[in-house]
Order: structure tokens, then C-alpha cells, then sequence
């Protein structure tokens, strides 16, 4: 099957894909933007969160062919900004793994919420596993993106 | 693997009539899950997204009629004050990233015990729309599930929607499980007090082979409670109603609970749904 969507602006296309891989597996490999990445292929951890048609899905649970004409932000599609530098500014960053999905996760939170509360914050996060920094850090991070 | 994209309900219709054997996929959290690990391979999916007929909801009459491919989260914020318990329950599915795929329809297509959106629509009498080239017709909720993952969707059929009543205030949901987020019910439960028609209704989930409503717990409180008064509910109303609940359901033990605990904590939850609906019904 040959795949046409819009991946960061840019109209893409894929051939020779099997319609029931995941988006996930599109982006990583055959078009060559591994920054959303893959950890349970199973819409636990959020480490795959890309926006879809604005909205932030699972890579990994949007079926190759149901992205056809459709507009798709991944991480490497978001300007280098508060969100990103607040993460390494608050150390909310050890091996990195979780950090693309919680990138994208928290770009939507504030675009949504100026100034989210602190539940308001883990509810947005609860769909992103992070198994290094114990998310201390990372409500730092989301609490000075915010400021 | 055949992909099929219908644009339109009459298509998706003809397209499964045309390839009964072709696995419907709305916000793919249930599908996705089984073909990323191998579990199904099924020779065509059909992809429902394109339908814009499936997301859409509005009145007719005193009914609301909810499109099988409404999100969680559209659920939340459009009808979050028409469907409390509705929205309740679709609060605590997944998380953000979840909710904003998976839709109502699916969870009836999957017909897990577990489903979130089972009980309340248990709880408030909801009818689920079925179609096919043959027609449509109307299922009421309690007699769609025939088994754990089994309804009666036959293989030409896809579901339209489901129709429900606006609750005024007295519908409560509360679910069983070891974090607020991401997690499948250990056991579940939905209520809906009606006060104007005097009515109860109730929904199990996760603790049965379908979810299941307590007919005898509904016919005991309907005829227990005193509607016209102000006062709270006799504890000893809410205790057999409590039992009740928990006698209606058959849980067994497994992973994420003991059967004894799923009937201890339906009786738990039973009651203070009961409080918490019969306050916010007054
Ligand atoms: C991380 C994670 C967390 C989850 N948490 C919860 C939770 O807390 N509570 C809960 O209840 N569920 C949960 N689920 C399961 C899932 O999200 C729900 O069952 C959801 O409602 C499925 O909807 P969907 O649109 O994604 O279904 P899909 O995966 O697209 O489809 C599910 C099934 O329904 C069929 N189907 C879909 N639409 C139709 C239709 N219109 N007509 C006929 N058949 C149809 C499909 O063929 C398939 O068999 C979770 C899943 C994941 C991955
Ligand atoms: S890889 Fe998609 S949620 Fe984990
Ligand atoms: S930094 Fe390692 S998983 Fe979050």
C-alpha cells in the first residue's frame, strides 16, 4: 500500500506499506524520524504521543492506513522551545527515552492551559511512563515551561 | 491484508457486507494492541475514521442518540452534563492519549467484562443501534453482550450507535483499581436514580462474564427509597442494596482480584454511589 500524509509540514510519502503496521513503525521506519519512540507498542507509556490532525494519539495504536491525507507532528516537528528548554533546565531528562512523548504531551497541555494546576498537570501526564526520574522532575519542568 | 476506507455509512455498510470477515477499526486501541503483538490477523481492516456520520451526536425526542465513534473525550466535554455517568466512567479510561481515540463503539465491539462504558449504559436502560444492508435495528444494552468478548453484532453488522436518556442529576460511576489512570477495573459500578420517574438503575462491571445490571438491588431500592423525602437514606437501605449488588454478580479470581473482593468492594461501591446519587439527585 502507498501511504500519503503530511509528517511536520512536509507532504510524505511510503510505499510497500502493510496497512496494519502502526503510524509508529511509519514514522520510524520508512520515514526516517525515530524521535517518537518505542517502548510497549501497546498505548501504555506514551513514549510514541504524536499529534494526529492536532491531537495527541499513541503512535503506535493509529493504523498505518488510517493516517492516509491526514496531517501528523512528531517531535522533531516542534520548534525548539519553553517546553524542551525547561526539561533540561529542571533535569527532567536521565536516559531520554519517555522524554519525546512527554515533549509532546506537555506542548498540548500548555496550549490547552496557560497556567495548569498541579492535578491539572498529572492528568495530562498520566498517559506518559517515565522509569528514571521518579517525575519529580518533570512536574518542575511543566511548572517552569508554564511560568 | 485488505484495507478498506469507507467515506460514508452506506459504504461502510456495503463494505461489510461485502468482506464479513474484516475487522472494523475505529480509534484501533483495542485492534492495534492485538496486531502490534501478533495476536490477530485478520485478512482486511475496516476503517471506520472517515464516517463523519459515526461522530456525531444529537436529540430526538426526549433520546439522545451518540454516534458509535464519538471519542471518550468528546464524551467528556459535549455531554458531560447530559451523560454524568457516562462521562464519569469515560474519565477514568486509559489516559489523555487514550481518550482521544477510543470511543464508546469500540468498547461495545471489544464487549469486554471490563468496559468502562458498559455500566452506565447498563445503569441508564441505553439501547445500542446496530446495522447492516438488511436494515437496522435496536438492542437494548442488556441483551447485547451474550459472553466474555461475544455480543450479538452479527458479521454484517456494524454499530451505529447507541441511544440513551439525559440523566438530570442522579447518575454515579465509581471503578476498583490500583491508580487513578490507566487501569482495567477490578470490579465497577454505574447507578442511575431517576427521580421524576421513580426508577433505579445499575450496572456491574468486571465482575461477571458480561457486565450485568442487579435487577433484584433496582426493584429492592425503587421500592425502598422514600422519593418524596429530603432526608438521607437509611443505612439499612444502603446495606441491602449493597448485598444485592454484590449477590447479582459471579466474579472469579484472577490477577487483578479475588472474587470475594470484587463482591466485598461491589457492595462498597454500591452504597456510596447510592449516597452520592441520592445527594446529588435532591
Ligand atoms: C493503554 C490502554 C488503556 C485502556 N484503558 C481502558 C480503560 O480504562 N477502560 C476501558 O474500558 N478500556 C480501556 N482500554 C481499551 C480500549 O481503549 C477501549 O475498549 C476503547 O473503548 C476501544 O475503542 P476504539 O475505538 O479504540 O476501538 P477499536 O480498537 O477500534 O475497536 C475495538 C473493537 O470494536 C470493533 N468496533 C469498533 N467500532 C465498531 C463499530 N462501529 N461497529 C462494529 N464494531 C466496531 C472493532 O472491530 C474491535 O473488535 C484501554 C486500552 C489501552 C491501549
Ligand atoms: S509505544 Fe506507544 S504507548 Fe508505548
Ligand atoms: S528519563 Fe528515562 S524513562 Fe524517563
Amino acid at each position: 500500500m502507498r501511504l500519503n500524509c503530511t509528517v511536520n509540514g512536509e507532504k510524505r510519502q511510503a510505499d510497500d506499506v502493510w496497512p496494519g503496521e502502526s503510524l509508529l513503525y511509519v514514522l520510524r521506519e520508512r520515514l526516517g524520524l525515530p524521535g517518537s519512540k518505542n517502548a510497549c507498542e501497546q498505548g501504555e507509556c506514551g513514549s510514541c504521543t504524536v499529534y494526529l490532525d492536532g491531537t495527541p494519539v499513541c503512535s503506535c495504536l493509529v493504523a498505518a492506513g488510517q493516517a492516509e491525507g491526514r496531517a501528523v507532528v512528531t517531535v522533531e516537528g516542534l520548534e525548539f522551545g519553553r517546553v524542551q528548554e525547561a526539561f533540561l533546565a529542571a533535569g527532567a531528562v536521565q536516559c531520554g527515552f519517555c522524554t519525546p512523548g512527554l515533549v509532546v504531551a506537555v506542548h498540548d497541555l500548555l496550549a490547552r492551559a496557560d497556567k495548569p494546576s498541579d492535578p491539572d498537570i498529572r492528568e495530562a501526564l498520566a498517559g506518559n511512563l517515565c522509569r528514571c526520574t521518579g517525575y519529580e522532575k518533570i512536574l518542575d519542568a511543566v511548572r517552569l515551561a508554564a511560568q | 491484508m485488505d484495507f478498506l476506507r469507507p467515506s460514508t455509512w452506506e459504504e461502510a455498510l456495503a463494505a461489510k457486507a461485502a468482506h464479513p470477515e474484516a475487522v472494523p477499526i475505529a480509534g484501533g486501541t483495542d485492534v492495534m494492541v492485538e496486531l502490534n503483538f501478533d495476536r490477530r490477523r485478520p485478512p482486511a481492516l475496516l476503517d471506520l475514521t472517515r464516517v463523519a456520520a459515526l461522530t456525531e451526536w444529537g436529540g430526538d425526542g426526549d433520546l439522545l442518540r451518540v454516534g458509535a465513534g464519538v471519542p471518550y473525550r468528546r464524551i467528556i466535554e459535549e455531554l458531560g452534563g447530559r451523560l454524568p455517568g457516562l462521562a464519569m466512567a469515560a474519565r477514568t479510561v486509559g489516559s489523555p492519549q487514550i481518550r482521544n481515540r477510543g470511543t464508546v463503539g469500540g468498547n461495545l465491539g471489544s464487549a469486554s467484562p471490563a468496559g468502562d462504558a458498559h455500566p452506565p449504559l447498563l445503569a441508564a436502560g441505553a439501547e445500542i443501534e446496530l446495522a447492516s444492508v438488511r436494515g437496522v435495528r435496536r438492542v437494548p444494552v442488556d441483551e447485547f453482550f451474550t459472553g466474555p468478548k461475544r455480543s450479538v453484532l452479527a458479521p454484517d453488522e456494524l454499530i451505529a450507535a447507541f441511544w440513551m436518556r439525559p440523566a438530570r442529576t442522579g447518575d454515579q460511576f465509581a471503578k476498583i483499581g490500583t491508580r487513578n489512570a490507566m487501569v482495567i477495573a477490578v470490579c465497577s459500578f454505574a447507578l442511575t436514580l431517576d427521580r421524576e420517574r421513580r426508577t433505579v438503575g445499575t450496572g456491574i462491571g468486571s465482575a461477571a462474564p458480561t457486565p450485568v445490571r442487579a435487577p433484584a438491588a433496582e426493584a429492592f431500592l425503587a421500592a425502598s427509597l422514600d422519593w418524596d423525602s429530603p432526608g438521607a437514606v437509611p443505612p439499612a437501605v444502603a446495606a441491602e442494596f449493597g448485598r444485592l449488588v454484590a449477590a447479582a454478580a459471579a466474579p472469579i479470581d484472577d490477577v487483578r482480584g479475588t472474587a470475594a473482593y470484587r463482591r466485598h468492594a461491589l457492595s462498597v461501591l454500591a452504597r456510596r454511589t447510592l449516597t452520592w446519587a441520592w445527594e446529588g439527585s435532591r
